[in-house]
């Protein structure tokens, strides 16, 4: 039994349709990553998918959705704020507990930001944000991650030890990716969008950036 | 294993001030001292629940009359503003305005009450002249604002009088316009307000109301007082402004007479303190000054900055209460329609006609006025706080119910927050002091009490010394915003 089953004739907002004949099936283990022209709908897509897996999905939105005056800890612990009794987190929220703290830090430890621990969002470089909200999505306890362009803000390096964390913790994942090179190596399934219909959907392996070409040619010459 | 950090400057603030506020709450007094406070509180509601608009056909009038001492206060205080914003870059000017705004117009109004009399002068100066004050400086401040490009656009040799209404004022008027009608709301509380000391607007009509326990009169008043300001902004149009303004001018009575005998010598004897009229001696001058500083500056001012910390730090606590009540991101629409009714009634109920009620139900201690303050305030800086919650976005996994509450809107809205609450300091001083009159010990009380006696040496000295403070606290309030980087502008957020 698949994960999930996208059937739809179109997707969009407002009136605007951005996602037509929309087939897609995804399936508990899959690796999957998007790969598209930026406005071709792999935002919507990502939207689509989580409101159809609900809280079993941890969430990185593109523009991230920390908030700013929290520290770190904070923003990491609210993975699972779901999980908490809300006194709970008041107390955390004034007062750390040291067992939060402790779980908290290991997640920070695999993204070299364990020094940020208790620095507001606020005074964070770009990269570090980034990497608080993959940190966020890592602390969830769902075993599906969803994440809009996760390493975007970040050096090549630090991207693959993102990804390479991502990937080893959560069983399913579904990230949209501009790098076709870093898709390809770590997902096992590529999803091209071009123009708001999907016309790729094949395994990753073997596949070389240049066979992504078609997705990135303009449409109207 | 990380140290944890000091404490944020934000929660050091916060610290500092709650605990200088449980402090002065300490020796407070806060006691209940009717008999029976409740009995009374429920003829209130029960009058409130039965509203008499026919009780006297003084309610039409009196509102009128409220209306009419606003418009012409209003007018006036933006044309005196306007012309005083220009002259901004003087520093007289600039001190000038911030002493008349410093003193608060029932302060005014007492003053121009011995001037001139019941005449509607006296009520449309005491509104026009602090307004003047407060409307030079923000007026100022927005045409600073104002985009300094077109200005090296316009072509050399063009007058400064053109220059400044093709490039700077269409820039600013749309701003004008928008504080105008704020003041205009402003104005409308303090003319409500000007009643208590006897001009004849709702404040006089609601206070002789209450007194004769005519509550289901009291109860029409103020309902009708809550659906003009409700209302303003549909009947609030440019076109109608001269009728409005030629209206107001028709209504008030103007007959009242006054003698300019009576103007000369209140400024010129009257005001000057008594051993120096009278040539006493520098002895009695220096009595006179032991009794004023400390038999009654002290101890006001102790008491009008005692009430003032415990009135700001509950408005703050009462203000994270309440913006939830009319935010999309914690209420849903039916909640946030009811939430948007007790917040307009709320702050559109003067603290002084709040803490006059709870007054009367209560017996005199300091506790009506803190929390009229506190509702009063709490429910303006809620209602802001709560639109600014519109404009923020929560990412599409955020948490539900109170952990979405007290990690992703309190931490978002806590700074903006904080800006409100410290710009509104020297307003909620300004209105401690006031509250005096009502009989609570701030400095009003011994203003009044002075007035009272025909003693216009002390009074006047007791309100400089009134404004000298409200001037401080706006100095410190300033600095502690801008160490905390504080911007009142919530759009810098």
């Amino acid at each position: 039994m698949s994960l999930l089953e996208i059937r739809e004739e179109t997707v969009g907002y407002s009136g605007a349709t951005v996602l037509r004949d929309l087939k897609l099936t995804i399936e508990a283990g899959d690796r999957i990553a998007l790969v598209g022209e930026s406005g071709s709908g792999k935002t919507t897509l990502l939207n689509l998918i989580h409101t159809r897996l609900g809280d079993a999905a941890a969430l990185v939105p593109q523009e991230l959705g920390l908030v700013q005056a929290l520290s770190v800890f904070h923003n990491v612990y609210m993975g699972r704020l779901h999980q908490r009794s809300v006194w709970r987190n008041l107390r955390n929220l004034f007062l750390p507990a040291k067992v939060d703290v402790a779980l908290v830090r290991p997640v920070l430890e695999r993204l070299r930001l364990e020094k940020k621990l208790f620095t507001s969002v606020g005074e964070l470089s770009g990269g570090q944000q980034q990497r608080t909200a993959v940190g966020r999505a890592l602390f969830h306890p769902g075993d599906i991650l969803i994440a809009d362009e996760p390493v975007s803000a970040v050096d090549e390096h630090q991207a693959r030890e993102i990804l390479a964390a991502i990937t080893a913790d959560k069983p399913t994942v579904i990230l949209a990716m501009h790098d076709r090179a870093l898709a390809i190596k770590f997902a096992d399934r590529l999803v091209g969008i071009r123009d708001g219909a999907v016309v790729l959907d094949a395994p990753a392996a073997g596949m070389k950036p240049s066979d992504l070409d078609d997705l990135y040619r303009n449409v109207e010459p | 294993m990380i140290a944890r950090p000091e404490p944020s400057p934000l929660a050091r603030t916060t610290i500092t001030f709650v605990g200088i506020a449980f402090v002065c709450f300490v020796f407070a007094d806060v006691a209940i001292t009717t008999v029976d406070p409740w009995q009374e509180f429920r003829l209130l509601l029960i009058g409130i629940v039965t509203p008499d608009f026919y009780a006297t056909d003084s309610v039409a009038l009196s509102i009128g009359y409220t209306l009419a001492f606003a418009f012409l206060g209003v007018a006036l205080s933006n044309v005196l503003g306007l012309f005083l914003a220009l002259l901004f870059f003087s520093r007289i000017v600039r001190t000038f305005c911030a002493i008349i705004r410093a003193v608060h117009e029932l302060f005014w109004a007492l003053i121009f009450l011995q001037l001139f009399g019941l005449s509607p002068l006296t009520g449309v100066l005491a509104i026009a002249l602090p307004y003047a004050g407060i409307i030079a400086k923000v007026y100022a401040e927005i045409l600073e604002e104002a985009d300094p490009a077109p200005l090296k656009t316009i072509p050399g040799g063009t007058s400064l009088l053109s220059a400044f209404i093709f490039v700077r004022l269409p820039d600013a008027w749309a701003h004008f316009r928008s504080y105008s009608m704020y003041r205009l709301e402003c104005g409308i509380r303090s003319s409500a307000v000007l009643g208590f000391i006897g001009l004849p607007t709702l404040g006089f009509h609601l206070e002789t109301a209450f007194k004769e326990g005519r509550y289901s009169e009291v109860s029409a008043l103020l309902i009708l007082f809550y659906v003009v300001i409700a209302s303003m902004r549909t009947w609030m149009k440019r076109p109608l402004i001269p009728v409005y303004l030629i209206g107001a001018a028709v209504i008030l009575p103007w007959g009242v007479s006054f003698s300019f005998d009576n103007i000369v010598r209140f400024l010129t004897e009257d005001i000057v303190p008594h051993p120096l009229r009278s040539g006493a001696g520098w002895d009695a001058l220096w009595d006179w000054l032991y009794l004023m500083v400390f038999e009654q500056a002290v101890p006001g001012t102790i008491a009008t900055v005692q009430l003032t910390m415990i009135a700001l730090v509950a408005t703050g606590f009462l203000t994270i209460v309440l913006f939830p009540l009319i935010s999309p991101l914690l209420l849903g629409k039916a909640s946030r329609f009811c939430g948007h009714i007790f917040l307009v009634v709320a702050r559109s109920t003067p603290e002084y006609i709040l803490a006059f009620i709870l007054l009367q139900l209560w017996g005199p201690s300091m506790l009506p006025a803190i929390i009229a303050l506190t509702i009063h305030n709490g429910a303006i800086i809620g209602h802001l706080i709560g639109r600014y919650t519109e404009t923020v976005s929560l990412r599409q996994d955020a948490s539900k119910g109170l952990n979405r509450y007290a990690y992703e809107v309190l931490p978002r809205v806590y700074r903006p927050m904080l800006a409100l609450l410290f710009y509104r300091w020297e307003v909620i001083m300004r209105e401690t002091a006031i509250l005096g009159i009502l009989g609570i010990a701030t400095l009003g009380f011994y203003v009044d009490s002075a007035f009272a006696d025909l003693r216009f040496d002390r009074a006047i000295l007791l309100i400089a010394i009134t404004a000298l403070l409200n001037i401080c606290v706006d100095a410190i309030s300033r600095s502690v915003r801008s160490r905390l980087r504080l911007q009142t502008s919530l759009k810098q957020q």
